[in-house]
């Protein structure tokens, strides 16, 4: 006979060796050689939390009691992981992408990081699992209670309630020393994935190798077994609809739903090619598991006393045919159960309690924000360790209320169709872009109400919380009110009935509130993340970027992922930004970064509250676009600015080329200038010195000498000339000529220029009238020279045989204007801009006996006179027009 | 017909085939819901064996295990190659 203190001892060694185990594994894990813990066997066999006592225990009373329906428990998980491709490879991807942290975060991120609906979600998983819980704890003391039976001491009701103390308080220092050393919840619990993936091991070793001694053992080989089942009373099983289908949705909601599940499926996942394997292995898991139950409900049936518990058949069993060793290993299974489910549970729960309700109160408590001194790592850390003693008492004060009484699996169905609330908001969020977080939490709230009213409260006995008039009149009487009746739906099985109601309630009401409510713009992007996130790329939230100062952001993600590791994150995405240092540039993309992996630590509504203190404004804010917009503006003006003086340079070279190009052609100009001076003035030397030395000879007449005296008498006369004009053109020129004002008619200046030009034989037609209607205020002799030079150039250029010249007198844009017409050829249009230029004699006629000065004089005098001359093409002949020296403009000079 | 034109076909047809490959693995959850429901037609039939039933399932249940593990398979050769520890 076992001694009851050998299988405490037993038990300790146990759970000792799973804590080698657990330490072992996060020794490696820090040294990194933890690739063979993240393989793909050690996921799924994780997964096998959800075998808890419940199944191991429970399942075969659940068998003895309503047949084959405990299979739907572990159908309805089948049907979902083998139809991974719809529901749970979308929720791995959701949760590595956006380092979700618990089922709390998910719901809490999806509909814009609503702090409330996260706090929602971790009441309804707290209060949901705490029956659950107590679940646990139930069974390891009935365990117990069962060996010390066997051991010859019945066990009473306050032995019960210190042996189930004693399991709750060495599960929170397991769950404490193991759940809460990485604070990154992401970085996985090596320790505790491995000590549960033994346990996953030890229990289906040990449910396996009890249900063979029973098949082959006891019941003598499977058709012996068969028979045994048709003729005990599980034959008359017969299957209820409404219950089967009930059943297996909520089992099947469950494993994506309940908090340790989501903990283990989602949050641990390391790769998600593992949930492929995990789809057909798991499956394959909870069939070895289930496959033995109805064998050893059956010969549990047959062969222990008429009242014993069918929930114990497992252990009691092997005990009743003296196979102590087999109910060691029975025992142990069962606690492996047992504990590995608290611990996941626990973890889970401490992380969305500490994460959802705990930071956030305290970051809103302290008024200063996240900025201030004091460790926010060591808050959540100890947030995390309050939670688990939290959760672990609140199991403990559910087991001693509920008294130990009630069917394992009744406890369990009531947990299921709590945490299954979450289900609608869940599903919604991923799948439908409209879902909004008012209506996922009136959907919850509503769930969770009605659950609470139709299944949690009476769970606790009738008279205990609410009274036996209650449930049969509903309250104050009101009929369609009672727990059990809903409208009047009494003869449904009360499981049903409440799964129905809630499920119907909530989802009715979430899609309703979805489609009545408007999502605010941070819901919409991660309702359009979450929905898409196969197409998406992660993350286009924006930050403004210009307020967070990264010393300031340093500071507080080392109070959260600690000194070491802040600062290492910090100098990577420095280095990524090709700085130096521990400060990169606050650029969205590294707020973006950083919020990701702090939610990893605190969760994603509490990682933006806290860098939303730091860089203020939850997210794009009109004033960021506007300080956007400016800064656009301003590079803009600058870049005008820039332009336009580039513009101004270009202008500047342009009239510097232009500058330069006429100083070299002024220099060609005055190259020949002098050369044209040097060839008129020897012209007439060359021609008196010739004849001078033909005189000085002597040998010639005096008929000879007076004509050559003549010629050299001339051409000192015209040198004489040449010289007066480039004089009186050098005076002009420079604008050294002081004009004499004088009044006068312009018939009479005409008058005497013609006279003095000396044109004989040019018919000269003038109207004289209008002429002496013109008065005149300049310097008259100025423009007299004009007008002689004027004439001559017809006497001396003008081609035509009888010469003619007509001087006209117009009026041309408010000023007077005297044509100079002769009957000529004119000049070609190519030339008309050379004629002004000096020694520009177009046909050297010889006679002609000008230096090509003339005109050239005559364009600098009207300048001088405030008028102009020009070349009057077309007009017949060559034709020359002088403006007049507006009397104002001479006046005003 | 042989050369040119085979490559292309024959890759349409493996992109084809594992489309519906994600059609199966999509359905296969549909089909086992409606297959764990039949046992409920046969409830009022007094000859319905438990025994049966039982065994009914459980067969059920190894098949859906089979073409999961099979369409897991197939479809993790699909997914980008990474070298992992499985």
């Amino acid at each position: 006979m076992v001694s009851f203190n050998l299988l405490v001892a037993v038990a300790l060694a146990y759970v000792a060796f799973l804590f080698l185990i657990a330490f072992a594994a996060e020794r490696r894990a820090e040294q990194g050689r933890d690739a063979w813990m993240r393989s793909s066997t050690i996921y799924t066999l994780s997964l096998s939390i959800y075998c808890t006592a419940w199944t191991f225990y429970g399942a075969v009373g659940y068998a003895a009691r309503s047949g084959l329906e405990y299979l739907t428990i572990y159908l309805g998980p089948t049907l979902v992981m083998v139809g991974w491709w719809w529901v749970l490879r979308k929720l791995v991807r959701i949760g590595r992408t956006h380092r979700i942290t618990s089922i709390a975060d998910l719901i809490s991120s999806r509909f814009g990081k609503s702090t409330a609906l996260g706090v929602i979600v971790t009441l309804l998983a707290v209060v949901g699992t705490t029956p659950y819980i107590a679940l646990q704890l139930q069974s390891v003391t009935f365990s117990f209670s069962v060996f010390a039976e066997a051991a010859g001491r019945e066990w009473q009701g306050t032995e019960l309630t210190v042996a189930g103390l004693w399991v709750a308080a060495g599960l929170a220092i397991f769950t404490i020393l193991f759940g809460t050393r990485n604070l990154d919840a992401n970085e996985r619990h090596h320790g505790i994935v491995i000590a549960i993936a033994v346990e996953a091991v030890v229990k289906l070793c040990a449910l396996l190798a009890v249900g063979i001694f029973v098949v082959w053992g006891l019941a003598g080989g499977v058709r012996e077994t068969l028979a045994l089942i048709d003729a005990s009373p599980i034959a008359a099983w017969k299957p209820s609809g409404s219950r089967w289908v009930a059943l297996t949705f909520v089992s099947a909601a469950a494993i994506i739903c309940l908090p340790r599940m989501f903990q283990v499926l989602v949050v641990e996942n390391s790769d998600e090619r593992h949930l492929g394997t995990a789809s057909w292995a798991f499956p394959l898991y909870l069939f070895a598991m289930s496959l033995f139950v109805v064998p050893i409900a059956v010969v549990g049936l047959d062969r222990l006393p008429a009242g014993a518990n069918p929930d114990l058949f497992v252990l009691t069993l092997p005990l009743a045919e003296r196979r102590e060793g087999l109910a060691m290993l029975s025992f142990l299974g069962g606690l492996s159960s047992a504990t590995s489910m608290v611990i996941v549970a626990t973890i889970a729960l401490a992380t969305m309690v500490s994460n959802h309700i705990v930071v956030p109160a305290w970051l809103s408590a302290r008024s200063d924000g996240a900025m201030v001194s004091g460790d926010v790592r060591r808050v959540v850390v100890m947030a995390r360790r309050l939670s688990i003693l939290g959760v672990l008492a609140l199991g403990y004060l559910y087991f001693r209320l509920s008294g130990g009484g009630a069917a394992l699996a009744a406890i369990g169905l009531i947990s299921f169709t709590g945490l299954v609330q979450v289900l609608p908001a869940l599903i919604g969020g991923i799948f439908w872009r409209g879902a909004t977080r008012w209506g996922a939490a009136a959907g919850l709230l509503t769930g969770f109400a009605v659950w609470a009213w139709t299944l949690f409260l009476p769970s606790f006995g009738e008279g205990n919380l609410m009274s036996a008039t209650l449930m049969a009149q509903g309250p104050f009487g009101i009929g369609w009110l009672r727990p059990y009746g809903l409208l009047g739906l009494t003869t449904l099985d009360p499981v049903v009935h409440a799964i129905l109601w809630s499920l119907l309630l909530n989802g009715a009401v979430f899609f309703l509130a979805s489609i009545l409510t408007f999502p605010t713009p941070l819901e919409r992007l991660q309702g359009a993340q979450f929905v898409n996130v196969f197409e998406h790329s992660p993350g286009p939230r924006a930050w403004s970027t210009r307020s967070a100062g990264a010393e300031d952001l340093l500071v507080m993600s080392q109070r959260i992922i600690g000194a070491s590791e802040a600062q290492a994150l910090f100098q990577r995405a420095a280095r990524r930004q090709g700085k130096e240092g521990y400060l990169p540039d606050v650029t969205p993309a590294f707020v973006e970064a950083l919020e990701r992996e702090l939610s990893g630590s605190v969760g994603a509504a509490t990682a933006h509250a806290m860098i939303g203190q730091i860089t203020e404004g939850a997210s794009v804010s009109v004033e960021d676009l506007i300080a956007v917009a400016d800064e656009a503006a301003q590079i803009m003006e600058y870049s005008a600015r820039l332009e336009e003086k580039s513009r101004e340079q270009e202008r500047t070279a342009r009239a510097l080329r232009e500058a330069n190009a006429k100083l070299t052609a002024l220099s060609i100009q005055k190259d020949a200038f002098l050369s044209q001076i040097s060839h008129e003035l020897r012209t007439p030397m060359t021609s008196i010195r010739s004849f001078s030395e033909l005189l000085r000879d002597g040998g010639i007449g005096p008929e000879g000498q007076a004509r050559y005296a003549g010629i050299i008498h001339d051409e000192a006369l015209r040198l004489t000339r040449l010289l007066d004009d480039l004089l009186d053109l050098a005076v002009l020129e420079n604008g050294q000529v002081t004009l004499n004002r004088q009044e006068g008619r312009l018939s009479d200046l005409l008058d005497r220029a013609i006279a003095a030009a000396g044109a004989e034989g040019l018919a000269v037609r003038r109207n004289r009238a209008r002429e002496a209607a013109v008065a005149l205020e300049t310097d008259l002799d100025r423009l007299a020279q004009v007008f002689i030079n004027l004439i001559a150039n017809v006497g001396k250029y003008c081609a035509a045989p009888r010469p003619e010249l007509r001087i006209e007198v117009l009026e041309v844009g408010g000023r007077t204007a005297v044509d100079f017409i002769d009957n000529g050829s004119g000049i070609a249009p190519e030339d008309t801009e050379l004629i002004f230029e000096k020694f520009s004699r177009l046909t050297d006629q010889g006679t002609a006996g000008g230096a090509g000065l003339g005109l050239a004089i005559c364009r600098e005098i009207m300048a001088r006179l405030g008028g102009a001359i020009g070349y009057q093409p077309g007009r017949g002949g060559a034709a020359f027009r002088v403006t007049l020296p507006a009397r104002e403009a001479l006046a005003a000079e | 017909m042989s050369g040119a034109p085979r490559g292309p076909v024959f890759l349409a047809r493996e992109t084809y085939g594992r489309r519906r490959l994600r059609d199966l693995a999509r359905m296969l959850p549909l089909f086992g819901a409606v297959l764990i429901l039949l046992p409920l037609l046969r409830g009022a039939d007094p000859a319905a064996r438990t025994g049966g039933v039982l065994i009914y399932l459980f067969v059920l249940w190894a098949l859906l295990v089979a073409v999961a593990a099979l369409l897991s398979r197939r479809l993790a050769d699909e997914s980008p190659p990474r070298d992992g520890a499985d």
